[in-house]
């Protein structure tokens, strides 16, 4: 059963056909193609697929595509233009967060969301803002630091 | 030309810098595309019909309503493919499975559809009747008398064929016996005695990317696969014998992949049957698998029931070592089931002993079958040698850091299996890590805690590692080529056999070729995914990419600097010594002086009546050898050293352990580039903590209990330990600017040291993985079951 839907994505409006089982996940890779977001485990576990949806970070395996319906969605290629963001892609880079690579959208995405609402997180408070997010290669600490760095450089107003 | 005065050192080296990895910024904004990115014009999707039942014959198979599926190109079994030839390296596993499924991860079918949703329903209209056969879910009921085979002898077969075609008379895999000096004596000669069984766990890779493919034949009949391989060349190899082709027509490309650790060193059914499939449609075939699948039939750890005997004099000097495991080969033989190779070096290298005998039986069994990770039977075999450490230095009553010191090994050492050590920091790995945790004081006092009040007791332990640190020539080579190319504007692209999987590779390697050429990192273009244009390497394993590809890569480097300054002092009628490559200049090294920019010169090489450019290559060997039968022989061109300490607190009411602080001092050989090794001791250090304390792929009668990360459980953030990381510089003579191998050595000490401690919080002594809060709960109680004696098997 298709269905169409509009929405907000990445800033821009636009309507998509969707399948009424389809994922957002499934609905931004296969039928959008934007492959930046990853399928880690397809059950809400690994965080791999995180993006913001309406203010809230969200596990896009989970959620229907139908409900991003009247939405704004923001993938790991909307973060482009996001001071948060790119205060994060800079320290992820310059801290080290970054090995294989594939758990990293979706821990951008969530630390941009944690800035969103806490600007100026300790690594305590990044640490738990990440617990939903597996990463098998970097053990977190550089992430973490790069996330707690991330804060403090837009505290400080350099990111401008 | 005002820079002519540009100071000598004006970018100064790069070496133990803190270099960003090349691949991040692509990576951090979503735009790395990995396999399950990549979709070709005309693809098809592939998914595989596996095994209902664990040990089964199979009696008959009816794919008439897949095939009849609207969007359904193909569907093959093993009917289909009658040519199919085994892979592996014991070569007893058919890709498409013929009368009878060995474990729960077995390939009966495959379909290509238009899209996956068509090939999984496809995969419903499968009818497939079996007849079970009775499993063999434990190693040691394997050997047992009347067991049923596992690869029963196949009437008719051809002599001297594999075992996946002929079939074997019993269930012994492989088997490896290694001694050296007179263990009777050296028992005879000890003060102390100590016996123990361990027994470790399975676990698995849980790389973040699932497995994937892209088999695509071009109308010349050449293959390309888009494959997440860490070993191209051999593959390229194992693929051309598997599938009868010409190895000249075959190509992998490796896109970014998502983790690798060990696992992707093997050809597995999958790949095979993607290429099946591609060959029978004409078209490309992907095949991505989903994270249920990817814990059903990616590979485990080796799961090791090992007996450890171990003595030595009341002064503290060890006398002997005898070890016999048992290891749960699975169904199929991987590369995998050869860590035995890196097992004994432990039992027979890391600490200084006189005599040692080790022996390993390798049995099939009806459960997963095990590969390769990273450590590589490094971190069981550790678990053990290091809890008897502990125990015989208690027994003697001498400090564990002390005791540890007296046998640990020095440079200059040449040990009982053959293995040399040149440059060793062992003992400072162990004093570094000992003092940076305040190891001895605090082993102490906790120990005299133990029967204080409160149910949160502290405890600290310490644990080493011996690892290859400069390749290690399993094969008969263990080499690695580099082809550098200059051009007009001074950048560089290095093109190299290494892989990138993600641990930063291409960033070393660049760095090291700066270094040479005196240009900033942003000169360098890396090429290394694509074997028509790579040159040969073994492939990412046994911590050797650094120091191969490294030395690989300064050689082709230092030719090219020969080359141009060779150039240069022709022009500028000096002779080439009195000449240097700095910041992108051609400089005179006692000054400093610039006296022209490298790319103007190389433009002016290539215009001027030479007519010549810049591309240089080079091919490393190391001076290992390949071992003997007896697997005596110095294996690696250089060996890395690690001493962590682990500080925990153990909830003795619930048996939840809590790893606090990790203390790791790792002898690298020389630091190149910070922020890369950082992240891999604390990635391996997180791994093997994941290892001690909550991972466990539960295996019960043959099937896999928990294939999902709900209940398979890693460690998260919140969870992971202060991470203290000391590095000791020993400058290995033949490692390039002094560094040895370490990425796998971070991850080898963990489940030793936090045995270790939590022993030295609660004077109980656990020697089976994981640490589990029931676990550890029952073993505070006395109710864990005693382990099983390793059986001994005779030869």
């Amino acid at each position: 059963m298709k269905h169409e839907i509009g929405f907000t994505l990445n800033g821009v409006q636009r309507r998509a056909t969707v399948d009424a089982r389809m994922s957002a996940l499934e609905m931004l890779r296969d039928v959008i193609g934007l492959t930046g977001t990853k399928y880690g485990c397809g059950e809400g576990e690994c965080g791999a697929c995180t993006i913001i949806v309406d203010g809230a970070s969200v596990n896009s395996c989970l959620l229907f595509a139908l409900d991003c319906d009247g939405r704004e969605v923001t993938t790991v290629e909307g973060l482009a233009g996001d001071a948060r963001a790119q205060a994060l892609h800079k320290a992820f880079v310059a801290r080290g967060a970054v090995q294989c690579g594939f758990c990293t959208p979706g821990m951008m995405i969530q630390a941009t969301h944690l800035l969103a609402t806490h600007p100026h997180p300790d690594a305590d408070a990044a640490k738990r803002a990440i617990e939903g997010n597996l990463c098998r290669c970097t053990g977190y600490q550089k992430i973490v630091e790069a996330i707690v760095e991330a804060g403090e450089t837009l505290q400080s107003g350099d990111a401008t | 030309m005002n820079e002519t005065l540009t100071r000598p050192a004006a970018m100064g080296s790069l070496i133990g810098k803190r270099i960003p990895k090349m691949d991040a910024p692509e990576k951090a904004s979503g735009k790395t595309r990995y396999v399950h990115d990549i979709d070709l014009p005309g693809q098809l999707h592939a998914a595989i019909l596996r095994s209902a039942r664990v040990h089964a014959l199979i009696k008959r198979i009816d794919a008439t309503a897949a095939r009849a599926l609207p969007g359904v190109h193909c569907v093959l079994t093993a009917a289909d493919v009658p040519d199919q030839r085994p892979i592996g390296v014991a070569k007893d596993h058919l890709p498409l499975k013929r009368d009878r499924v060995r474990s729960e991860r077995d390939e009966i079918a495959a379909v290509a559809a238009d899209s996956e949703a068509i090939a999984l329903a496809a995969l419903k209209l499968i009818e497939v009747e079996y007849e079970d056969l009775p499993v063999v879910a434990d190693a040691e009921a394997a050997l047992a008398p009347g067991a049923p085979l596992v690869h029963p002898p196949i009437a008719g077969a051809a002599a001297g064929a594999s075992v996946g075609l002929a079939g074997k008379a019993d269930n012994i895999a492989m088997r490896f016996d290694y001694s050296h000096g007179d263990v009777i004596q050296g028992e005879a000669e000890s003060d102390v005695v100590v016996e123990d069984v361990f027994e470790l766990h399975y676990v698995t890779h849980c790389c973040l990317g699932v497995s994937g493919v892209i088999a695509e034949f071009d109308a010349k009949g050449n293959l390309l696969l888009y494959s997440n391989t860490q070993v191209p060349f051999l593959h390229k190899r194992e693929f051309a014998e598997i599938l009868g082709m010409d190895p000249a027509r075959i190509r992998i490309i490796q896109p970014p992949i998502g983790g690798g650790f060990g696992s992707k060193l093997d050809i597995y059914p999958f790949e095979v049957i993607c290429v099946f499939l591609a060959r029978a449609t004409g078209r490309p075939v992907k095949l991505v698998y989903s994270r249920e699948e990817e814990f059903l039939a990616s590979p485990t750890r080796q799961p090791v029931r090992l007996t450890l005997r171990s003595g030595c004099k009341r002064d503290g000097t060890l006398t002997f070592r005898r070890v016999h495991t048992l290891h749960d080969n699975g169904a199929y033989t991987s590369w995998g089931a050869t860590t035995p190779f890196v097992m004994m070096q432990t039992f027979s290298s890391l600490y200084r002993v006189p005599a040692c005998d080790y022996h390993t039986v390798a049995v099939y069994s009806n459960n997963p079958y095990a590969g390769s990770f990273r450590g590589y039977g490094n971190l069981q075999a550790t678990f053990a040698v290091e809890a008897h450490m502990d125990k015989m230095a208690e027994m003697l009553g001498i400090d564990p850091l002390e005791f540890r010191l007296k046998n640990a090994q020095v440079a200059g050492e040449v040990t009982g299996q053959g293995m040399v050590f040149r440059s060793c920091g062992f003992q400072d790995c162990l004093r570094t890590a000992a003092e940076r945790s305040d190891f001895q004081r605090k082993h102490r006092e906790y120990a005299a805690q133990r029967k204080a009040p409160g149910a949160l007791k502290r405890g600290v332990g310490i644990a080493s590692m011996l690892h290859v640190g400069g390749g290690a020539k399993i094969y008969p080579s263990d080499g690695c080529g580099t082809i550098l190319k200059l051009d007009d504007f001074g950048h560089v692209t290095l093109i190299t056999g290494a892989s990138e999987i993600g641990q930063g590779s291409e960033t070393v390697l660049s760095q090291l070729v700066c270094e040479e050429l005196g240009l900033p990192m942003s000169a360098v273009t890396v090429v290394n995914n694509d074997t028509d244009i790579t040159p040969w390497d073994v492939g990412v394993h046994a911590s050797r990419t650094t120091f191969i590809a490294g030395n690989s890569a300064i050689g082709a480097a230092r030719k090219a600097k020969t080359k141009i300054l060779g150039a240069a002092a022709q022009k500028f009628d000096c002779t080439a010594d009195l000449l240097d490559l700095r910041g992108g200049r051609i400089v005179r090294a006692a000054t400093g002086e610039s006296l022209t920019d490298l790319a103007r010169f190389l433009r002016g090489l290539h215009f001027s009546d030479r007519a010549e450019l810049v591309m240089t290559s080079f091919y490393y060997e190391p001076p290992s050898v390949h071992q003997d039968k007896s697997f005596k022989g110095d294996v690696s061109a250089a060996y890395a050293w690690a001493s962590q300490v682990v500080e925990v607190e153990v909830d003795t009411d619930t048996g939840a352990v809590r790893v606090i602080r990790v203390t790791a001092a790792h002898d690298v050989g020389r630091v190149l580039n910070r922020l890369g090794i950082e992240g891999q001791i604390e990635g391996g250090i997180v791994m093997g903590q994941g290892y001690a304390l909550t991972e466990h792929l539960m295996v019960e009668g043959g099937r896999i209990r928990n294939p999902n990360f709900r209940d398979y459980k890693l460690i998260t953030a919140p969870e992971i330990p202060e991470m203290d990381i000391a590095f000791i510089e020993s400058m290995d003579g033949e490692g390039p600017q002094g560094a040895k191998g370490v990425g796998e050595a971070p991850a080898i000490c963990m489940a030793a040291a936090t045995a270790g401690a939590i022993y030295n919080a609660t004077g109980v002594r656990i020697t089976g993985l994981p640490f589990t809060p029931e676990r550890v709960y029952r073993a505070l109680h006395g109710e864990l079951p005693p382990l099983r004696p390793t059986p001994r098997i005779p030869g």
